[in-house]
């Protein structure tokens, strides 16, 4: 049975949302060709909760869109099991637009790289900026996020985990000891 | 969850599991299919080989697309039948295919059995594209993806399946996959075109038309196929579509909304009056471009590491 | 063991049907039978010791007899040759086989009859009886040179690997062999139904998606056949029978009193058509492998003497020759050396009695075809079998005598082995020796 540490609990994470929908608008000087992208499937509820924290502030609506990631993985050809494919749903064109990933965690980095591979063969956004909600380190590769909701050092096995209401669970991060991967 | 074999035989050895995992992978990749750049890097540095006794353009073309839309690399292997000496042939071109290093082998063969043989003798994955009269698994998974775009749900659904069902790869897969699903499947065509014991497969047999065609909702035509059905299975193809062709008036006694499709060619005014087969031409589009969709899904889940 | 004129194998269960059945001993001088009986005495021995086989705890049975094998020389001794094929033979227990005429060029005249008497002679194995075609070049058109035939030693005629299609041309046979007193053996399948055709035609065949050989194909002929004989008064044999149709037409001739004899294969009383599943090759041969229900009538068949032999139908192919698709593998697997467990499992089954059983393997097929085999009776050649009935072995087609390893039995565990093999007064096979020490 994994232990499980708090690191941030409901209140913090809704603080923290709210500060990055702040932050998004304050560098984007508003939501004029903006859009969020967030990736599946941690990143598409955090997607939807900062479009509704802009809209209370901006009284403006910003495009959503969700991006699974699968197919751009680089470690597919190692995988035995194939995962999963979820749907990517982005009812817009994102060419000429700043667009903003949304994830939950950022640790290596290969994610995003995904993201944004799949983003180009999309369309050619205007910038293309990152938004996380945990950046617990240790990357591998030359990425870096604009917004972060907390920075959290951690240990390279340890495993952190973003628990989100919408999927049944009292909002929370934690690091999980001891458990398995 | 994933498919756990290394070839896609046919249908008959899966479960209604991977039978749902492979159409709700290929809803994922008619979404590529849809974009502007239909590409993916899935398969990249992956070799497909399309390796096809019998020619088939539509089946062959709709394979290739899909390897390329995964990024694959894509060789077409066509051997003609004078070049190839029966039986040793297919194993060793086989092997010389699997020395250049390729990942995946889709084979289309005139024998039944030969993708089970081929499968069994390379490490590459095999994916049946039709052998002989034994199955056709990717006709069979995108006629049922097509249908669960229109229909929905399988369970209860009525189909009834008409022509040549002896000599039928398409019929087989499709009735296995059908069945699996829990589907109603009836067989409707001229006795000696029923094959022996196909009501041993769950399937209900009729010999006239209009009764199979009361109320079912979909309705799946065989193509008669005249080069390659042996002598004395029906009188002359004026008779055949006297009886068997689906007309607007048996159409009629189908339901309302009851969806008709045909796996193509169509040989107009023999197995499909003429009127019924131009509002027949949607559908057979849709059949097409869901036919790469699937088949995206089949070579992305079989393409893990070995 | 060294070969000396006088042999005895002692303290075994003989079983010589109809004459022994019980504990006793052989004495065999100068290749005959001399003696059958409990503790027979020895008598002296001129060149040499007098050689000792011990029985304990086995069968001692006449050497077989397999009224059905296919030798492929002249023509096809890639496959197999009279050598290999003897040697086969006489490892599962058969001392005499008879060889089908389908060799290339055809058993249809003399010198291919002496030529494969010779190769059988200079073999020295199991003793072969050529069976010769019933037509030239077994076309189904012209009549052989029968009268030549039986003289160079043929004991049967046959087209085997096809029937003879045209019933003018067999009922004309049926008579003309009359005059020679050869039994006429037919393999019963109608082309014209079967053509194209792999395996039985049933619910297999329809999930398989491949053409299927009904069996009304068989049937049709064997009624034709007996209708033929009853004309004709010909002494007919009907070669590997497989359908419940076909035992209850024999059944039903013979109890009008038809000189009918039939013969059943062991594969198609040990497995149906669900051993093709997987499109698996040394499971095709013709007649094909039938349905659950065929194997019932094949054994009531057996039991209640409608079925009077067991032979092999052995058909050797190479290795490469069946590594093919389904449809294009020909037809046809081993059977020498997995006859005898096969059989001995109807008596496990409590199908036949052990003697019967024995029977089928010997003098049932020697009456057939009226050859002086297939018994201990005093004077007889000694062709003897020595056999465990309770060793189990896994069958392992690398360690065939047979050139060829197509069989549908690899890896099955069986009961019932072959020790001794003596043919003719010489110990020819004995299981577990050297390879070099078989033939002499």
């Amino acid at each position: 049975m994994p232990k499980e540490k708090l690191i941030m609990d409901a209140s913090e994470v809704s603080r923290a949302l709210t500060r990055i929908a702040h932050e998004i608008l304050e560098r984007n000087k508003g939501t004029q060709e903006l859009a969020l992208v967030g990736i599946r499937t941690g990143g598409v509820h955090l997607a939807h909760r900062l479009a509704r924290r802009i809209q209370t502030i901006e009284r403006a609506q910003v495009p959503i869109g969700e991006l699974d990631i699968t197919l751009y993985r680089d470690d597919l050809a190692l995988r035995k099991d194939q995962p999963v494919l979820r749907k990517t749903t982005i009812p817009f064109n994102i060419s000429d637009l700043r667009i903003v990933l949304v994830d939950d965690v950022l640790c290596t980095g290969r994610t995003i790289r995904a993201a944004m591979d799949g983003l180009m063969d999309l369309g050619r956004p205007a910038e293309i900026q990152l938004a996380v909600l945990v950046d617990r380190g240790h990357r591998q590769l030359p990425i870096k996020a604009n917004y972060i909701g907390k920075n959290i050092p951690t240990a390279r096995d340890e495993i952190v985990h973003v628990y989100l209401e919408e999927e049944g669970e009292e909002d929370r991060v934690v690091i999980l000891n001891g458990g398995e991967s | 969850m994933s498919l756990k074999r290394k070839d896609l035989i046919g249908i008959a050895p899966l479960d209604p599991d991977e039978i749902r995992l492979i159409l709700e992978t290929a809803d994922s990749f008619k979404e590529v299919s849809g974009r502007e750049i239909k590409k993916v890097p899935a398969l990249r540095g992956k070799t497909v080989v399309n390796f096809f006794f019998e020619p088939s353009t539509r089946t062959r073309t709709s394979f290739e697309l899909a390897a390329k839309r995964l990024s694959a690399d894509v060789i077409n292997f066509s051997p003609s039948a004078s070049s190839v000496v029966k039986g040793e042939t297919l194993l060793d071109t086989a092997r010389n295919i699997e020395a250049m290093q390729a990942d995946i082998i889709v084979l289309r063969h005139q024998a039944a059995g030969a993708a089970e043989t081929l499968a069994r003798g390379v490490r590459a994955s095999v994916i049946n594209a039709g052998d002989g009269w034994h199955e056709h698994p990717t006709q069979a998974l995108l006629d049922l993806f097509t249908l669960r775009e229109k229909k929905r749900e399988f369970n209860g659904l009525r189909v009834a399946i008409v022509g040549d069902l002896a000599h039928s790869r398409v019929a087989r897969s499709n009735i296995y996959a059908l069945t699996k699903l829990g589907a109603e499947v009836r067989a409707a065509g001229p006795p000696t075109m029923i094959p022996y014991g196909l009501d041993k497969l769950g399937v209900r047999i009729f010999y006239k038309l209009e009764e199979a065609l009361r109320g079912v909702d979909v309705i799946m035509m065989l193509r008669l196929q005249l080069e390659r059905q042996g002598r004395a299975l029906f009188p002359t193809i004026r008779e055949y579509s006297n009886l068997y062709s689906l007309t607007a008036d048996r159409l009629k006694l189908a339901d309302s909304q009851a969806l008709v499709m045909h796996p193509g060619p169509i040989n107009r005014g023999v197995e499909i009056a003429p009127d019924v087969a131009d509002s027949l031409s949607s559908v057979i589009l849709d059949q097409a471009a869901n036919g790469v969709a699937v088949r995206m899904a089949v070579l992305y889940l079989l393409s893990g590491a070995s | 063991m060294n070969q000396s004129t006088i042999v005895v194998i002692r303290g075994g269960h003989v079983i010589d049907p109809g004459r022994v059945n019980g504990p006793a001993d052989v004495l065999i001088e100068d290749g005959k039978i001399v003696a059958v009986g409990r503790d027979l005495a020895v008598p002296a021995c001129r060149g040499g010791v007098p050689t000792i086989i011990d029985a304990t705890g086995k069968l001692v049975l006449p050497g077989f007899v397999d009224l059905h094998v296919h030798l492929r020389e002249p023509g096809y001794e890639y496959k197999e040759t009279v050598k290999t094929g003897t040697a086969s033979a006489v490892a599962g227990g058969f001392t005499s086989v008879c060889c089908m005429p389908n060799t290339n060029p055809i058993n249809d005249n003399q010198a291919v009859t002496e030529f494969i008497r010779d190769q059988a002679r200079a073999a020295g194995q199991a003793t072969v009886f050529p069976i010769g075609a019933i037509t030239k070049g077994s076309e189904g058109k012209e009549l052989a040179e029968i009268g030549e035939l039986r003289d160079a030693g043929c004991v049967a005629i046959s087209d085997d690997g096809r029937p003879v299609m045209n019933s003018h041309v067999m009922r004309r046979a049926m008579e003309y062999a009359l005059a020679f007193d050869l039994p006429v053996v037919d393999h019963c399948e109608d082309l014209y139904l079967s053509e194209g055709g792999c395996m039985n035609e049933g619910v297999v065949s329809t999930q398989l998606g491949l053409p299927g050989i009904p069996a009304a194909a068989e049937e049709v002929m064997v009624a034709r056949d007996l209708a033929l004989a009853e004309l004709t008064g010909a002494r007919l044999h009907l070669a590997h029978l497989s359908t419940a149709g076909s035992v209850r037409l024999v059944r039903d001739a013979k109890a009008r009193g038809l000189r009918v004899t039939a013969e059943a294969c062991p594969h198609h009383f040990a497995l149906t058509e669900e051993a093709v599943r997987g499109f698996n090759t040394h499971a095709k041969m013709n007649p094909p492998l039938r349905t659950w229900s065929d194997v019932q009538a094949l054994k009531d068949g057996l039991r209640d003497g409608t079925i009077d032999a067991i032979a092999t139908d052995h058909a050797p192919h190479a290795v490469q020759d069946k590594q093919c698709e389904f449809v294009d593998a020909p037809f046809g697997v081993v059977g020498l050396e997995t006859a005898l467990p096969l059989t001995l499992a109807l008596v496990d089954e409590g199908i036949l009695p052990l003697e019967a059983a024995v029977a089928k393997l010997t003098s049932e097929p020697a009456r057939a075809f009226r050859l002086s085999k297939g018994s201990l009776a005093l004077g007889a050649d000694a062709d003897v079998v020595v056999v465990d009935p309770q060793e189990t072995w896994a069958v392992d087609p690398e360690q065939f005598f047979s050139k060829s390893r197509n069989t549908p039995f690899a890896g099955w565990k069986m009961k019932g082995r072959v020790r001794v093999t003596v043919m003719g007064g010489r110990v020819l096979y004995e299981a577990g020796a050297a390879r070099a020490r078989i033939s002499p």
